[in-house]
């Protein structure tokens, strides 16, 4: 029972990049447990899937056939079938919205402990898992007082497994019991595009909760135009309606690379670091110094924004 | 039919704040209504006010101190709340989802909702578990991460788009009974009127313990052992001085790199 087992993610067709980064920390546990790495992928196409799986590190790889997208019943279903046959240690996912939506079903239905979002672990008296506490003002040790775990990391954390692998790849029957199947995708639906697309900007001005008021986004229109820069937000905005779900960056919206992103407000959660970590330049204006959003950043001013943004505008004659 | 909604009280640190042991010192901590729960909250009342025959019914896991919270929930419109503590939990640096999710089991069994709302995830915490391990725990249907819900009472459905990464929904029918976390977004969450709150105050509050509802032990697995700021990874140069003088030194950094040419 030292093995461990990760269930690979992947959607509409294509291996989510975080599975490989999947195979990275379950080779990392796996070496500390002195077990096998075992990889699972469920639904779709899953022999193509084994085949991009099969990288370095990875001893066998399961697939399970089962329709094409992702269904929590089905998950849950197959993933507990092949922990009976395969008896793991840990069992990893990532901590995605998939992930969420069969893992803690799993844990419970196993009746293993669960610790989500991991972005460090260690086993030696047992496991031990570190992951944010307090939206990233602090980072805690979680000890697991049981042999076994269902763990979700959080993507980026890990590189990508690569090279190429010699794992054995065999098809699993996990005899899913259909009638305990109670929900049904029945399609997908991309968030409304506008005119503007905030990918293509080279000067992004993002605003975040720090504005706090509809009517203070005012200042911030008026900074994009003098710095002639296009405007997006972190989720609060939108969720407000303030502006529309276009503008959106981060994990749940679009994942932007202008040149310089001004973010005004943020915070800098890892959701919205997401969606922003690969611009040219990252100025950050917060008037909280503990916000995450100065370790991503590459310049900043401490200081309220509601005095920086109309001087800023000012310098530039707007 | 009844809906109920989990509610929670998260703690938020100050900008500046000291760690104690492995919590953050209560000094520096403001308790208030978990974001995602004022969602599902508002979700609820919003069905409840789109047909008479709805209940809403809130359910805490909590000390007193968090009744205050429980309070905002009924001035938003809930009906009634119920709030299950034991001192033991006070003890636990970490209540596992689990734990969690058996005492809110024992709740949801003596009500027997149609429908339970959850928060995707709490603010502070944040593990993102409880709801889908409650509706496992109850060999209910569900799902996670909900940005629509359209009920449909006549099939013992919930339609629902549950939000992916990348601006992507998925669109999937569960059946009734059922648990959903539910996203922010979802709607927009009303302040409590001035009678709401008055009315919030004879709104029944109903204080169990573990044993009322059914569990007998509570026994997290899970515990912290240590808690730390993180060290700031990242070398931003900072621009002190006069709001004036550091304005004027990212006004020529911006010049510098092209911007507002």
């Amino acid at each position: 029972m030292s093995d461990v087992l990760a269930v690979a993610e992947h959607r509409r067709g294509e291996l989510r990049d975080v599975s490989h980064e999947l195979l990275t920390a379950g080779r990392q546990l796996a070496d500390e447990t002195g077990g096998d790495l075992h990889a699972a992928v469920i639904s779709g196409d899953v022999d193509g899937f084994a085949e991009k799986l099969d990288r370095e590190g990875v001893d066998a790889i399961h697939t399970v056939e089962n329709g094409e997208e992702f269904n929590h019943d089905v998950y849950v279903q197959a993933v507990e079938a092949l922990v009976t046959d395969l008896d793991p240690q840990y069992v990893l996912a990532p901590n995605s919205v998939n992930a969420l939506d069969y893992a803690p079903a799993l844990a419970q239905r196993l009746d293993y402990p669960l610790v989500t979002d991991a972005v460090r672990f260690d086993v030696d008296d047992g496991l031990t898992v570190t992951r944010e506490l307090y939206g990233g003002k602090t980072e805690g040790t979680v000890e697991v007082d049981d042999d076994r775990a269902v763990v979700t990391i959080r993507p980026t954390e890990w590189p990508a497994a690569e090279g190429v692998g010699s794992a054995s790849i065999e098809s699993f029957d996990a005899d899913i019991d259909e009638s305990a199947v109670r929900s049904t995708v029945t399609g997908f639906q991309e968030a409304g595009a506008g005119d503007i697309d905030i990918t293509e900007a080279d000067v992004l001005v993002s605003v975040g909760r720090g504005i706090e008021e509809e009517d203070n986004l005012d200042i911030i229109h008026d900074l994009a135009d003098a710095l002639d820069a296009t405007v997006s937000a972190s989720r609060p905005v939108v969720d407000n309606d303030w502006l529309p779900q276009d503008r959106q960056v981060g994990q749940s919206g679009k994942v932007v690379t202008p040149d310089v992103y001004i973010a005004i407000g943020i915070s800098g959660a890892v959701q919205h670091v997401a969606g922003m970590k690969g611009a040219g330049t990252i100025i950050a204006v917060n008037n909280d110094p503990s916000a995450p959003i100065f370790d991503i950043a590459d310049y900043g001013i401490v200081a309220d924004l509601f005095e920086v943004v109309p001087e800023l505008t000012e310098q530039f004659g707007g | 039919m009844k809906v109920l909604v989990t509610v929670t009280e998260v703690a938020t640190p100050d900008d500046e704040f000291e760690i104690d042991g492995v919590s953050i010192d209560e000094r520096y901590l403001t308790y208030d209504l978990n974001e995602w729960d004022d969602y599902a909250i508002e979700e609820a009342v919003q069905l409840s006010e789109a047909d008479d025959d709805i209940e809403v019914v809130t359910v805490t896991v909590g000390p007193e101190r968090v009744e205050e919270t429980i309070r905002q929930g009924l001035a938003k419109g809930a009906d009634r709340a119920v709030r299950v503590w034991d001192d033991a939990l006070g003890e636990e640096t970490l209540v596992d989802p689990a734990t969690k999710a058996r005492l809110l089991a024992g709740v949801v069994r003596e009500e027997d909702p149609d429908l339970v709302l959850s928060g995707v995830q709490s603010g502070d915490i944040s593990f993102g578990a409880t709801g889908v391990a409650l509706a496992a725990e109850l060999d209910y249907a569900w799902a996670a991460v909900v940005n629509e819900l359209d009920l449909d009472r006549e099939d013992d459905l919930a339609k629902v788009h549950r939000e992916l990464e990348g601006g992507v929904e998925e669109v999937t029918e569960v059946e009734l009974p059922a648990v959903l976390t539910i996203q922010t977004g979802i709607n927009e969450p009303r302040y409590a009127s001035l009678r709401g709150i008055r009315q919030a105050q004879s709104k029944p509050l109903d204080v169990m313990t573990p044993a009322d509802v059914g569990v007998d032990a509570v026994d997290s697995t899970l515990s912290l052992s240590d808690l730390v700021e993180p060290e700031t990874e990242g070398e931003a140069t900072l621009f002190e001085g006069s709001v004036e003088d550091a304005t004027g030194e990212l006004a020529d950094l911006l010049e510098e790199k092209g911007v507002g040419a």
